[in-house]
């Protein structure tokens, strides 16, 4: 049994970091997100395992500078909050187009533009349907607890390295600021230079005489190559949407409504999902752990066994609904609800919307 | 058991310190634990409050509108949280700074002097420990022992000499709960 502590869920997610072997953070500071480059600067994790942290000069010098460490195989991240993760995009599709792994997390607050800091989770589509320029996808994890921001730094890594794919945390202002129980996970050395070397036959470093070159770029004018290329990537974006889903059903055996809901929306619909069942509505939560991959067909699949509705809560104006509706694909009523511009909805609010919108709608 | 409570008042009376330490004591006791708190371009002087929630159970929302009980540290905390406690529920105070004071018929509500004992013990810091003092005094959430636990856990290695002082504190608040009005 590993260390029990009470944390937030950045501190968290920053100490997993150090935990989970990585040999690099850059960031650079903004709310609600700023505990995580707080917290590893005052555990100097150089002194603990040999981990860099780096505040860089701006978002942008910081995904470069994940670029950079990602292509000699090093396990590098990096976070920040909604405008500072728009300012990353360009970065991120140059890692998404060169196959690198790297691990970041947004802990979204309201928009548009510099919005609000209050918590929000209106960057599904940024997340799931591109963010950045061209035809490639990311595996986004959605952690509803400070738990969950901890062990999917850990389980963030290992993806990104087997599919050489960055992957996303998608928390939010609450998940980032709140502090719950959590059981950190022991520590994982850090790759030696010569196990990056082995392990990693694509890393760049440093060509050895008698060795080919390892060239790492998005870039190829050679049009032919290039739709091959992305052929290559469509054939790994199939392979995760096959093997790599995750969600939790809960209460969902006897449910005649669903609620489909991920991160702290998740939270506040199951609390509504219990003031239901109390007045004798047989509802239960669909809650996605992975937003893309996105579970579709264990939804579809549900809504064949006789759901008479799904009812999409989402701190924005809907945007999962819309995917929502692909799995159910009209086999049965999808209504959303949420509340958006840094406000978050009670889960009152939530069961009032479950009772209007798809019992009685 | 599931206990849902609201600390609220001004920033700098340690009102988000005092969740903690709650917390930090539930789980010294096994339980289960959340700690939300109101953040943003708050300061010293402005509004601070933080959602704490015990319990035996996995915690759904750590954002709640209707709670067990509620921890009102400065006049705004009233007026926005009083509607907030549960029917049948409890409203803990401190009546120095208050001007209107709670009027619901339908919830326990409790003062504690911790602006006056804390300032008669000589230290001002400790107020936000006599609240917790009180607040445990009619809610045992959790024991004793666990809270100083707690203390030890929360609070930086270099502090640790102040454990006793704030235990005098607790105790100070433990013993000065009034009973306003109880329901039976």
């Amino acid at each position: 049994m590993s260390e029990l502590k009470l944390m937030k869920g950045n501190e968290a997610l920053a100490e997993a970091a150090i935990r989970a072997g990585a040999d690099a953070y850059f960031g650079y500071p903004i709310t609600p997100q700023s505990e995580v480059i707080e917290y590893l600067m005052a555990e100097k994790p150089h002194e603990r395992t040999g981990m860099v942290v780096l505040q860089a000069e701006s978002e942008i010098a910081a995904i470069n500078m994940v670029y950079g460490a990602a292509g000699a195989g090093k396990k590098v991240m990096t976070s920040s909050s909604s405008p500072g993760i728009s300012l990353k995009q360009e970065g991120i599709s140059y890692i998404a187009g060169a196959e690198l792994p790297c691990l970041y997390a947004n802990v979204v607050r309201g928009g548009p533009g510099l919005g609000t800091i209050q918590p929000s989770q209106a960057d599904y589509f940024q997340s799931t349907k591109g963010g950045g320029h061209g035809d490639y996808r990311q595996i986004v994890l959605a952690p509803a607890s400070v738990q969950e921001m901890a062990d999917f730094v850990k389980d963030g890594f290992e993806l990104a390295f087997k599919y050489r794919i960055p992957v996303l945390i998608l928390s939010d202002g609450v998940i980032g600021q709140m502090m719950e129980k959590v059981e950190l996970f022991d520590p994982i050395p850090r790759l030696t230079d010569a196990e990056i070397n082995e392990k990693y036959p694509w890393a760049t470093t440093g060509k050895k005489s008698g060795t080919e070159r390892r060239i790492i770029t998005s870039l190829d004018l050679d049009s032919h190559k290039m739709e091959e290329h992305n052929h290559k990537l469509q054939a790994k974006y199939k392979e995760i949407t096959e093997k790599e889903v995750r969600y939790e059903l809960i209460d969902c055996d006897d449910a005649e409504y669903v609620i489909v809901a991920y991160g702290s929306s998740a939270r506040i619909a199951q609390k509504a999902v219990r003031l239901a069942r109390a007045k004798g509505i047989k509802v239960g939560l669909f809650r996605l752990i992975t937003l893309f991959p996105f579970p579709s067909v264990k939804m579809h699949e549900m809504c064949g066994k006789g759901i008479k509705g799904f009812l999409a809560v989402e701190m924005s104006s809907g945007q999962m609904v819309e995917d929502v509706r692909l799995a159910v694909n009209g086999c049965s009523k999808v209504a959303h609800f949420g509340r958006y511009g840094g406000i978050v909805h009670t889960p009152e609010e939530v069961l009032e919307a479950l009772e209007q919108k798809i019992i009685g709608g | 058991m599931t206990e849902e409570l609201i600390i609220a008042g001004f920033g700098g009376q340690g009102v988000l310190s005092m969740g903690k330490i709650l917390a930090y004591s539930g789980i010294m006791q096994n339980q289960e634990v959340s700690w939300m708190p109101s953040y943003g371009p708050e300061m010293r002087g402005g509004t601070a409050n933080v959602t704490v929630i015990v319990s035996d159970e996995r915690i759904s929302s750590p954002i709640l509108t209707i709670f067990d009980s509620a921890i009102i540290l400065n006049q705004q905390s009233m007026d926005k949280f009083e509607a907030g406690v549960r029917p049948g529920g409890t409203l803990l105070y401190d009546p120095n700074g208050i001007t209107r004071h709670p009027k619901r018929k339908d919830i326990n509500i409790y003062q504690v002097e911790a602006a006056r004992l804390a300032s008669e013990m000589g230290n001002t810091k400790i107020f936000n420990m006599v609240v917790l003092g009180a607040y445990l005094k009619i809610k045992p959430v959790v024991k004793m022992e666990n809270v100083i636990l707690g203390l030890k856990k929360s609070l930086p290695e270099r502090y640790h000499k102040l454990i006793p002082l704030n235990e005098d504190a607790i105790n100070a608040g433990l013993k000065n709960v009034i009973a306003v009005q109880e329901l039976h």
